[in-house]
């Protein structure tokens, strides 16, 4: 595939040649070359890894390229930090929102600005655009207290007020409803027909089919393919971006069995400031089931991870493993009656970054696999414990002997999601199995998920990924500020049934409202 | 015992001396803890300043210049922690000790040839008739500069955190330090500020203590008061008039308890002595105790980042 | 232009040197301090470092001292460490360990002028429970109210320090002591004395319960679920909390230990060395102790090491002061600065540095 346009230079807004960047172990970007017209939708597509957040970070002058040029609008373009990029016209929504908790709207606009007006205009201001573009929010509130797609309307909108020429958003959707993702649409299309060029990096291939003028793929940090997202099947794109065949996992089908897991009236009050309550959870899994739960972050999904595993206590009798209540037992003993959990977090919650693969492996393996008598530890059985899932579940390390950090995020998956299989649980929680780990090794994860269930353990995935939950869970619940919907079955779910449970709307009735 | 000795006009009067030193330095170290910065080394500071001070208010016989010299050096002292925690990423509990042991030390040796001797003296402030009103004259218009400049440092202080953009970047500096870097803010170069404005804070509240208040040198004579005003900035949550309130009070507690000593109460000397320092702990219990009703209130949180050291690559 | 890289493992090279590195820093420093003061850089280092071992006049005498010096400092730093460890810091040490001490004294001064072999162990049982009960304090007050334990611990030295002062003026004063303040000499009362094991040694009863220290945390944080869980807990909170730590026992635990070590380490000292409750009966071990256990990387061994090399500084620079006339001031300022290079040099464990070309804006 050739790119056609690199001749027409001089009417583009932002044109990149041979941009390289190299960090120690790792080519982030590889001689990568583009080019993006004024008042086009250009798509950035690439897998986690792949480079799409190294390449923006150096057009926003974040990080400086080893080799390459840019050229904005006819001059050459070599933003020192963000305040040049700004300067120039360029401006971007990160993934991770770059907001300050304990700042209200205002202020935090304000840190992004160059020279922000005084905090009264200021605030009118915001009112304004957040009017015209059909972002309502309030200026005085404090960032802590908003939702995900309020906090991104923060820093659109923060955007927006410097009059960008070109805006770039990294990952927009991967925190918003289906509801919320298409306001987001109506927006980026009324900027773009006011002339602003957009950059859009996701690996979602539906919403640039939907959205995008011009797609750059990169895969492993080179450019691989340009093309017009509208003429191309999300198939022919996603092999662009995998760059091989994926392994699609196999759901064999259950009947149902006796309840391994039931949690009942759950209430737990928000443990931070900024925290979620849970409130009114009421959920049970059968053996065998995968029960997956959706929902946008912060909606409450560390806390029930918590309150199944353990790390949070409520009462007894609200959380029961096969009819025995253990709601006021630690993570421990639900261990030692099956129960076993996988937190999202690899560095710092499911894994200590800086203990080798063998401590990490009896951070919860001691119980189970006794790896400690009378409190005394057997490191030789430890070190094969650990031994053993690497090898069954391929996690590529030098050896057991090394740090959890220096582990590649997918291959600490691997091993943080094989430490707690391999312990054969009867119930098994497991937040964000998947998060930011390649595609094989994705399928690898969900596979061994599906395998596990077949055996007979019921099992609870906590996902963001939508499509991750219909292809293997068994039924659907959504959390909504810290309530779990009643759960359904997968098979007959569309997408905007799905948005409306994450949306809040509870039961039939409640849809046909908002419907 | 004689409690009609003790007049409630003096005692007020003396208390707001009392709490000058403190003041100064909870002042100071809640802008450091603002941009997300812990610097337990604020008693080392405190005595540095002291000895720096008294030092060169002796040698050239201005309490001016010595109030300068004292900045200068708690200044300087706190620049090493800052080099330590914010270039080199070393632990800043660890660091902070090191700076309070290490001040100890230097000040003690600095301070060698300077024990016994009184230095020189300073005029109250002439306030001229504001001083003849009746109670509030020798309460509130009998003080030496010190005492009202250190007021007024505290409303500065408020005014800056509160109206102006460097106080709203030192904040988000202390609230998120990714994102402020990702705006283009200098995390290192905005709390290397932070650590030497508190550093220079503490330095004049340790030679108000030795020009001033005492006024003598001695060895280790900040007896606690730098840990005190670390107790002061959690009781304030991080609010510079709450952070007047709690120096006030600790000052009354202090001039309350000599007051009793002094008119003879039946309590030995040494258990009223340390009564400042249980009052200090009982007050940190109470602020520090979960509220009831769930949520604690964000805007009584300690800054997000306070502690937490800050690399660019991360 | 200098920037630093994240290893991707701590080098286990780099946490070995560091500590001689920051220690030749420090004589570097120091001497550069000495030749300030006026006095000759070499010869002050020397007095300093080796002529308390090896002088022919004096080492007989300072030999011994090396154990009593860093008996109370090993065994304060062996406790702080597992705290250290665990996120725990408890500073107050210097208050355990004073109350350990009136604790250790009282009980055998209420014996007087009782002979008993059982009087000792029962003094041993009180230094340790007076330091326990210390740091409880801010063990509770963490647990139950989130007090700061820094804060508290710290605030409770002073306190500590006004009951000793108490204590030596009061209570605990030596009723024929013609008015004099502190308390009997616990030297001249046989079944309350900790005397050297092998005469002129310096080997006490604190030396053998300072090894035994060592020997235990070494135990405990190589092949005990309980050190795992210190050193989880101190690295990653979450991570322990997700492996069944409960942050509760933990805390206790570790101010526990520590105040009870402290506690310890106060009672040895004034039964044997000290001999008496006195006003000015503290001398900075538990700070001192701080650094030892950093010096030591919060490591048993290490700790050991670090130890006899932090009373080597106070004995040299004693014998600094008696022959050179090198101000006491100046050996605490150089212990802080050893500490302050330690930091420094840290870096170079969990960081590689990078000498960069200066990119081109």
């Amino acid at each position: 595939m050739t790119n056609d346009r690199l001749n027409t230079a001089g009417e583009d807004l932002l044109t990149i040649a041979g941009l390289t960047k190299a960090y120690p172990g790792v080519v982030a970007n590889d001689q990568v070359s583009f080019s993006i017209r004024p008042g086009e939708v250009h798509a950035l597509l690439g897998e986690n890894g792949a480079g799409k957040s190294t390449l923006v970070k150096m057009i926003y002058g974040l990080v400086k390229p080893d080799a390459g040029t840019m050229t904005l609008k006819g001059a050459a373009y070599a933003p020192a930090e963000p305040r040049a990029a700004r300067a120039s016209g360029v401006a971007m929504v990160f993934q991770h929102f770059s907001l300050f908790e304990a700042l209200n709207v205002a202020e935090n606009i304000a840190l992004g600005m160059e020279n922000p007006p005084k905090m009264r205009d200021l605030a009118a201001r915001i009112s304004e655009v957040s009017q015209n573009y059909g972002l309502p929010l309030d200026p005085d509130q404090l960032v802590g207290d908003l939702s995900a797609g309020e906090r991104q309307r923060v820093e659109i909108i923060r955007c927006l007020l410097q009059n960008p020429k070109l805006l770039i958003m990294d990952e927009p959707t991967s925190v918003l409803t289906p509801q919320e993702v298409a306001v987001l649409f109506q927006t980026l299309e009324k900027l773009r027909g006011e002339g602003c060029s957009i950059l859009y990096i996701s690996h979602k291939l539906e919403e640039i089919r939907a959205l995008c003028d011009h797609a750059t793929v990169l895969r492993l940090g080179k450019k691989v393919a340009t093309c017009n997202p509208r003429q191309e099947t999300a198939r022919a794109m996603a092999e662009m971006m995998v760059g091989e065949t994926l392994h699609v996992p196999q759901k064999v089908p259950r009947v149902p069995q006796d309840v391994a897991l039931k949690i009942a009236a759950l209430d737990v009050p928000a443990r931070t400031a900024f925290g979620t309550s849970l409130k009114g959870v009421d959920m049970s899994v059968q053996k065998g089931e995968i029960l997956g739960v959706g929902g946008v972050a912060g909606n409450g999904q560390d806390e029930l991870c918590s309150v199944i595993s353990g790390e949070i206590l409520v009462a007894a009798s609200q959380v029961k493993l096969a009819g025995a209540p253990v709601g006021d037992q630690g993570p421990n003993a639900r261990r030692a009656l099956g129960l076993l959990a996988a937190p999202e977090e690899r560095l710092g919650h499911a894994a200590a970054p800086d203990m080798s693969l063998t401590e990490n492996a009896l951070l919860s393996g001691a119980v189970r696999e006794g790896l400690e008598r009378k409190g005394m530890i057997d490191w030789g059985k430890t070190r094969s414990f650990a031994d053993k899932i690497i090898e069954r579940f391929d996690v590529r390390t030098p050896s057991s002997n090394t740090a959890a950090r220096a582990l590649s995020g997918g291959n600490l998956q691997k091993f943080v999601v094989g430490r707690e299989i391999m312990q054969n649980p009867a119930v098994l929680v497991i937040n964000q199995p998947t998060w930011g780990v390649d595609a094989s090794a994705a399928a690898a994860i969900r596979q061994a998920l599906l395998d596990l269930a077949a055996e007979g353990a019921a099992i609870v995935v906590i996902s963001q990924d939508l499509d991750e939950l219909m292809e293997i869970s068994d039924r659907f619940a959504a959390l909504n500020e810290g309530r779990l919907s009643p759960p359904v079955a997968t098979s007959g779910l569309d997408v905007e049934k799905i948005g409306l449970m994450l949306g809040g709307a509870q039961d039939t009735e409640d849809m046909q409202v908002n419907a | 015992m004689d409690l009609s000795a003790i007049s409630p006009t003096l005692l007020i009067a003396s208390l707001m001396v009392a709490a000058t030193p403190i003041l100064l330095a909870a002042l100071g170290e809640m802008v450091v803890e603002k941009s997300g910065v812990l610097n337990l080394g604020v008693e080392g500071m405190m005595i540095t300043g002291a000895i720096c001070g008294f030092a060169i208010a002796v040698e050239t016989g201005s309490p001016v210049v010595g109030f300068i010299a004292a900045a200068v050096g708690g200044a300087v002292l706190s620049l090493i922690f800052g080099i330590l925690t914010q270039y080199l990423l070393s632990n800043q509990v660890a660091t902070g000790l090191a700076l309070t042991l290490f001040g100890l030390g230097l000040s003690s040796l600095m301070g060698q040839s300077y024990v016994g001797i009184r230095p020189p003296a300073i005029d109250k402030l002439n306030l001229g008739p504001l001083a003849d009103i009746p109670f509030f004259g020798p309460v509130l218009f009998n003080h030496d500069l010190m005492v009202y400049l250190t007021l007024a440092l505290c409303v500065g202080i408020w005014t800056v955190l509160k109206f102006t953009r460097a106080g709203l970047i030192l904040r988000a500096v202390g609230e998120n330090h990714d994102a402020a870097h990702a705006l283009g803010y200098k995390v290192v170069k905005v709390r290397l500020m932070a650590i030497m404005f508190g550093g220079a804070c503490a330095g004049l509240g340790g030679a108000y203590l030795s020009l001033i208040r005492v006024p003598q040198w001695t060895e280790g004579m900040t007896a606690g008061a730098g840990w005190i005003a670390l107790a002061i900035v959690v009781f304030a949550s991080w609010r510079p008039l709450r952070v007047l309130l709690g120096a006030y009070l600790f000052g009354g507690v202090t001039v309350l308890q000599l007051n009793l000593q002094a008119a003879g109460l039946a309590i030995p000397v040494e258990y009223l002595s340390m009564s400042p320092y249980l009052i200090t702990i009982a007050v940190l219990v109470i602020m520090s105790a979960p509220r009831k009703g769930g949520k604690a209130r964000a805007s009584l949180a300690a800054p997000a980042c306070l502690g937490r050291a800050f690399h660019a690559s991360n | 232009m200098i920037t630093l890289e994240k290893r991707p493992e701590p080098s286990k090279l780099w946490t070995a040197i560091t500590p001689l590195l920051a220690v030749v820093a420090t004589m570097i420093a120091g001497g550069i301090m000495f030749a300030i003061l006026g006095k000759d850089p070499l010869v002050a280092i020397r007095t300093i470092f080796w002529d308390p071992l090896f002088h022919e006049q004096f080492a007989s005498f300072s030999r011994p001292q090396l154990l009593v010096k860093a008996a109370p400092l090993i065994l304060i730093a062996t406790g702080l460490a597992m705290g250290f460890r665990a996120g725990v810091w408890n500073i107050g040490a210097e208050g355990q360990y004073i109350m350990g001490a009136i604790c250790g004294a009282a009980v055998g001064l209420a014996f007087y002028p009782t002979e008993s072999f059982i009087i000792f162990p029962l003094m041993i049982i009180a230094g340790a429970l007076g330091g326990f009960l210390w740091a409880m304090i801010p063990g509770i007050l963490k647990v139950k109210f989130h007090t700061n334990e820094i804060l508290v611990s710290l605030l409770l030295v002073y306190v500590a320090e006004f009951i000793l002062a108490s204590m030596a003026l009061g209570t605990l004063r030596n009723p024929d002591g013609n008015g004099f303040p502190g308390s009997r000499n616990l030297k001249e009362y046989p079944s309350a004395f900790n005397a050297d094991l092998i005469p002129n040694t310096g080997l006490h009863w604190g030396v053998v319960a300072a090894i035994v220290a060592v020997i235990f945390a070494y135990v405990l944080f190589s092949k005990h679920m309980m050190g795992f869980h210190i050193r989880l807990a101190g690295q990653a909170p979450k991570a322990a909390r997700f492996g069944g730590v409960e942050p509760a026992r933990l805390i206790l635990f570790c101010l526990g230990t520590s105040g009870a070590l402290a506690g310890l380490a106060g009672m040895f000292e004034v039964s044997g060395p000290a001999g008496q409750i006195s006003i000015d009966f503290n001398v900075g071990y538990g700070f001192t102790a701080i650094i030892v256990a950093f010096l030591g990387r919060l490591n048993p061994i290490g700790i050991l090491l670090a130890g006899l090399l932090m009373a080597l500084t106070y004995i040299g620079g004693e014998l600094a002061s008696f022959m050179l006339g090198v101000p006491t001031a100046a050996i605490q300022a150089f212990q802080g600065m050893l500490l302050f290079f330690l930091l420094a040099v840290d870096v170079l464990t969990s960081y590689r540095i990078k000498f960069a070309k200066r990119e081109a804006a």
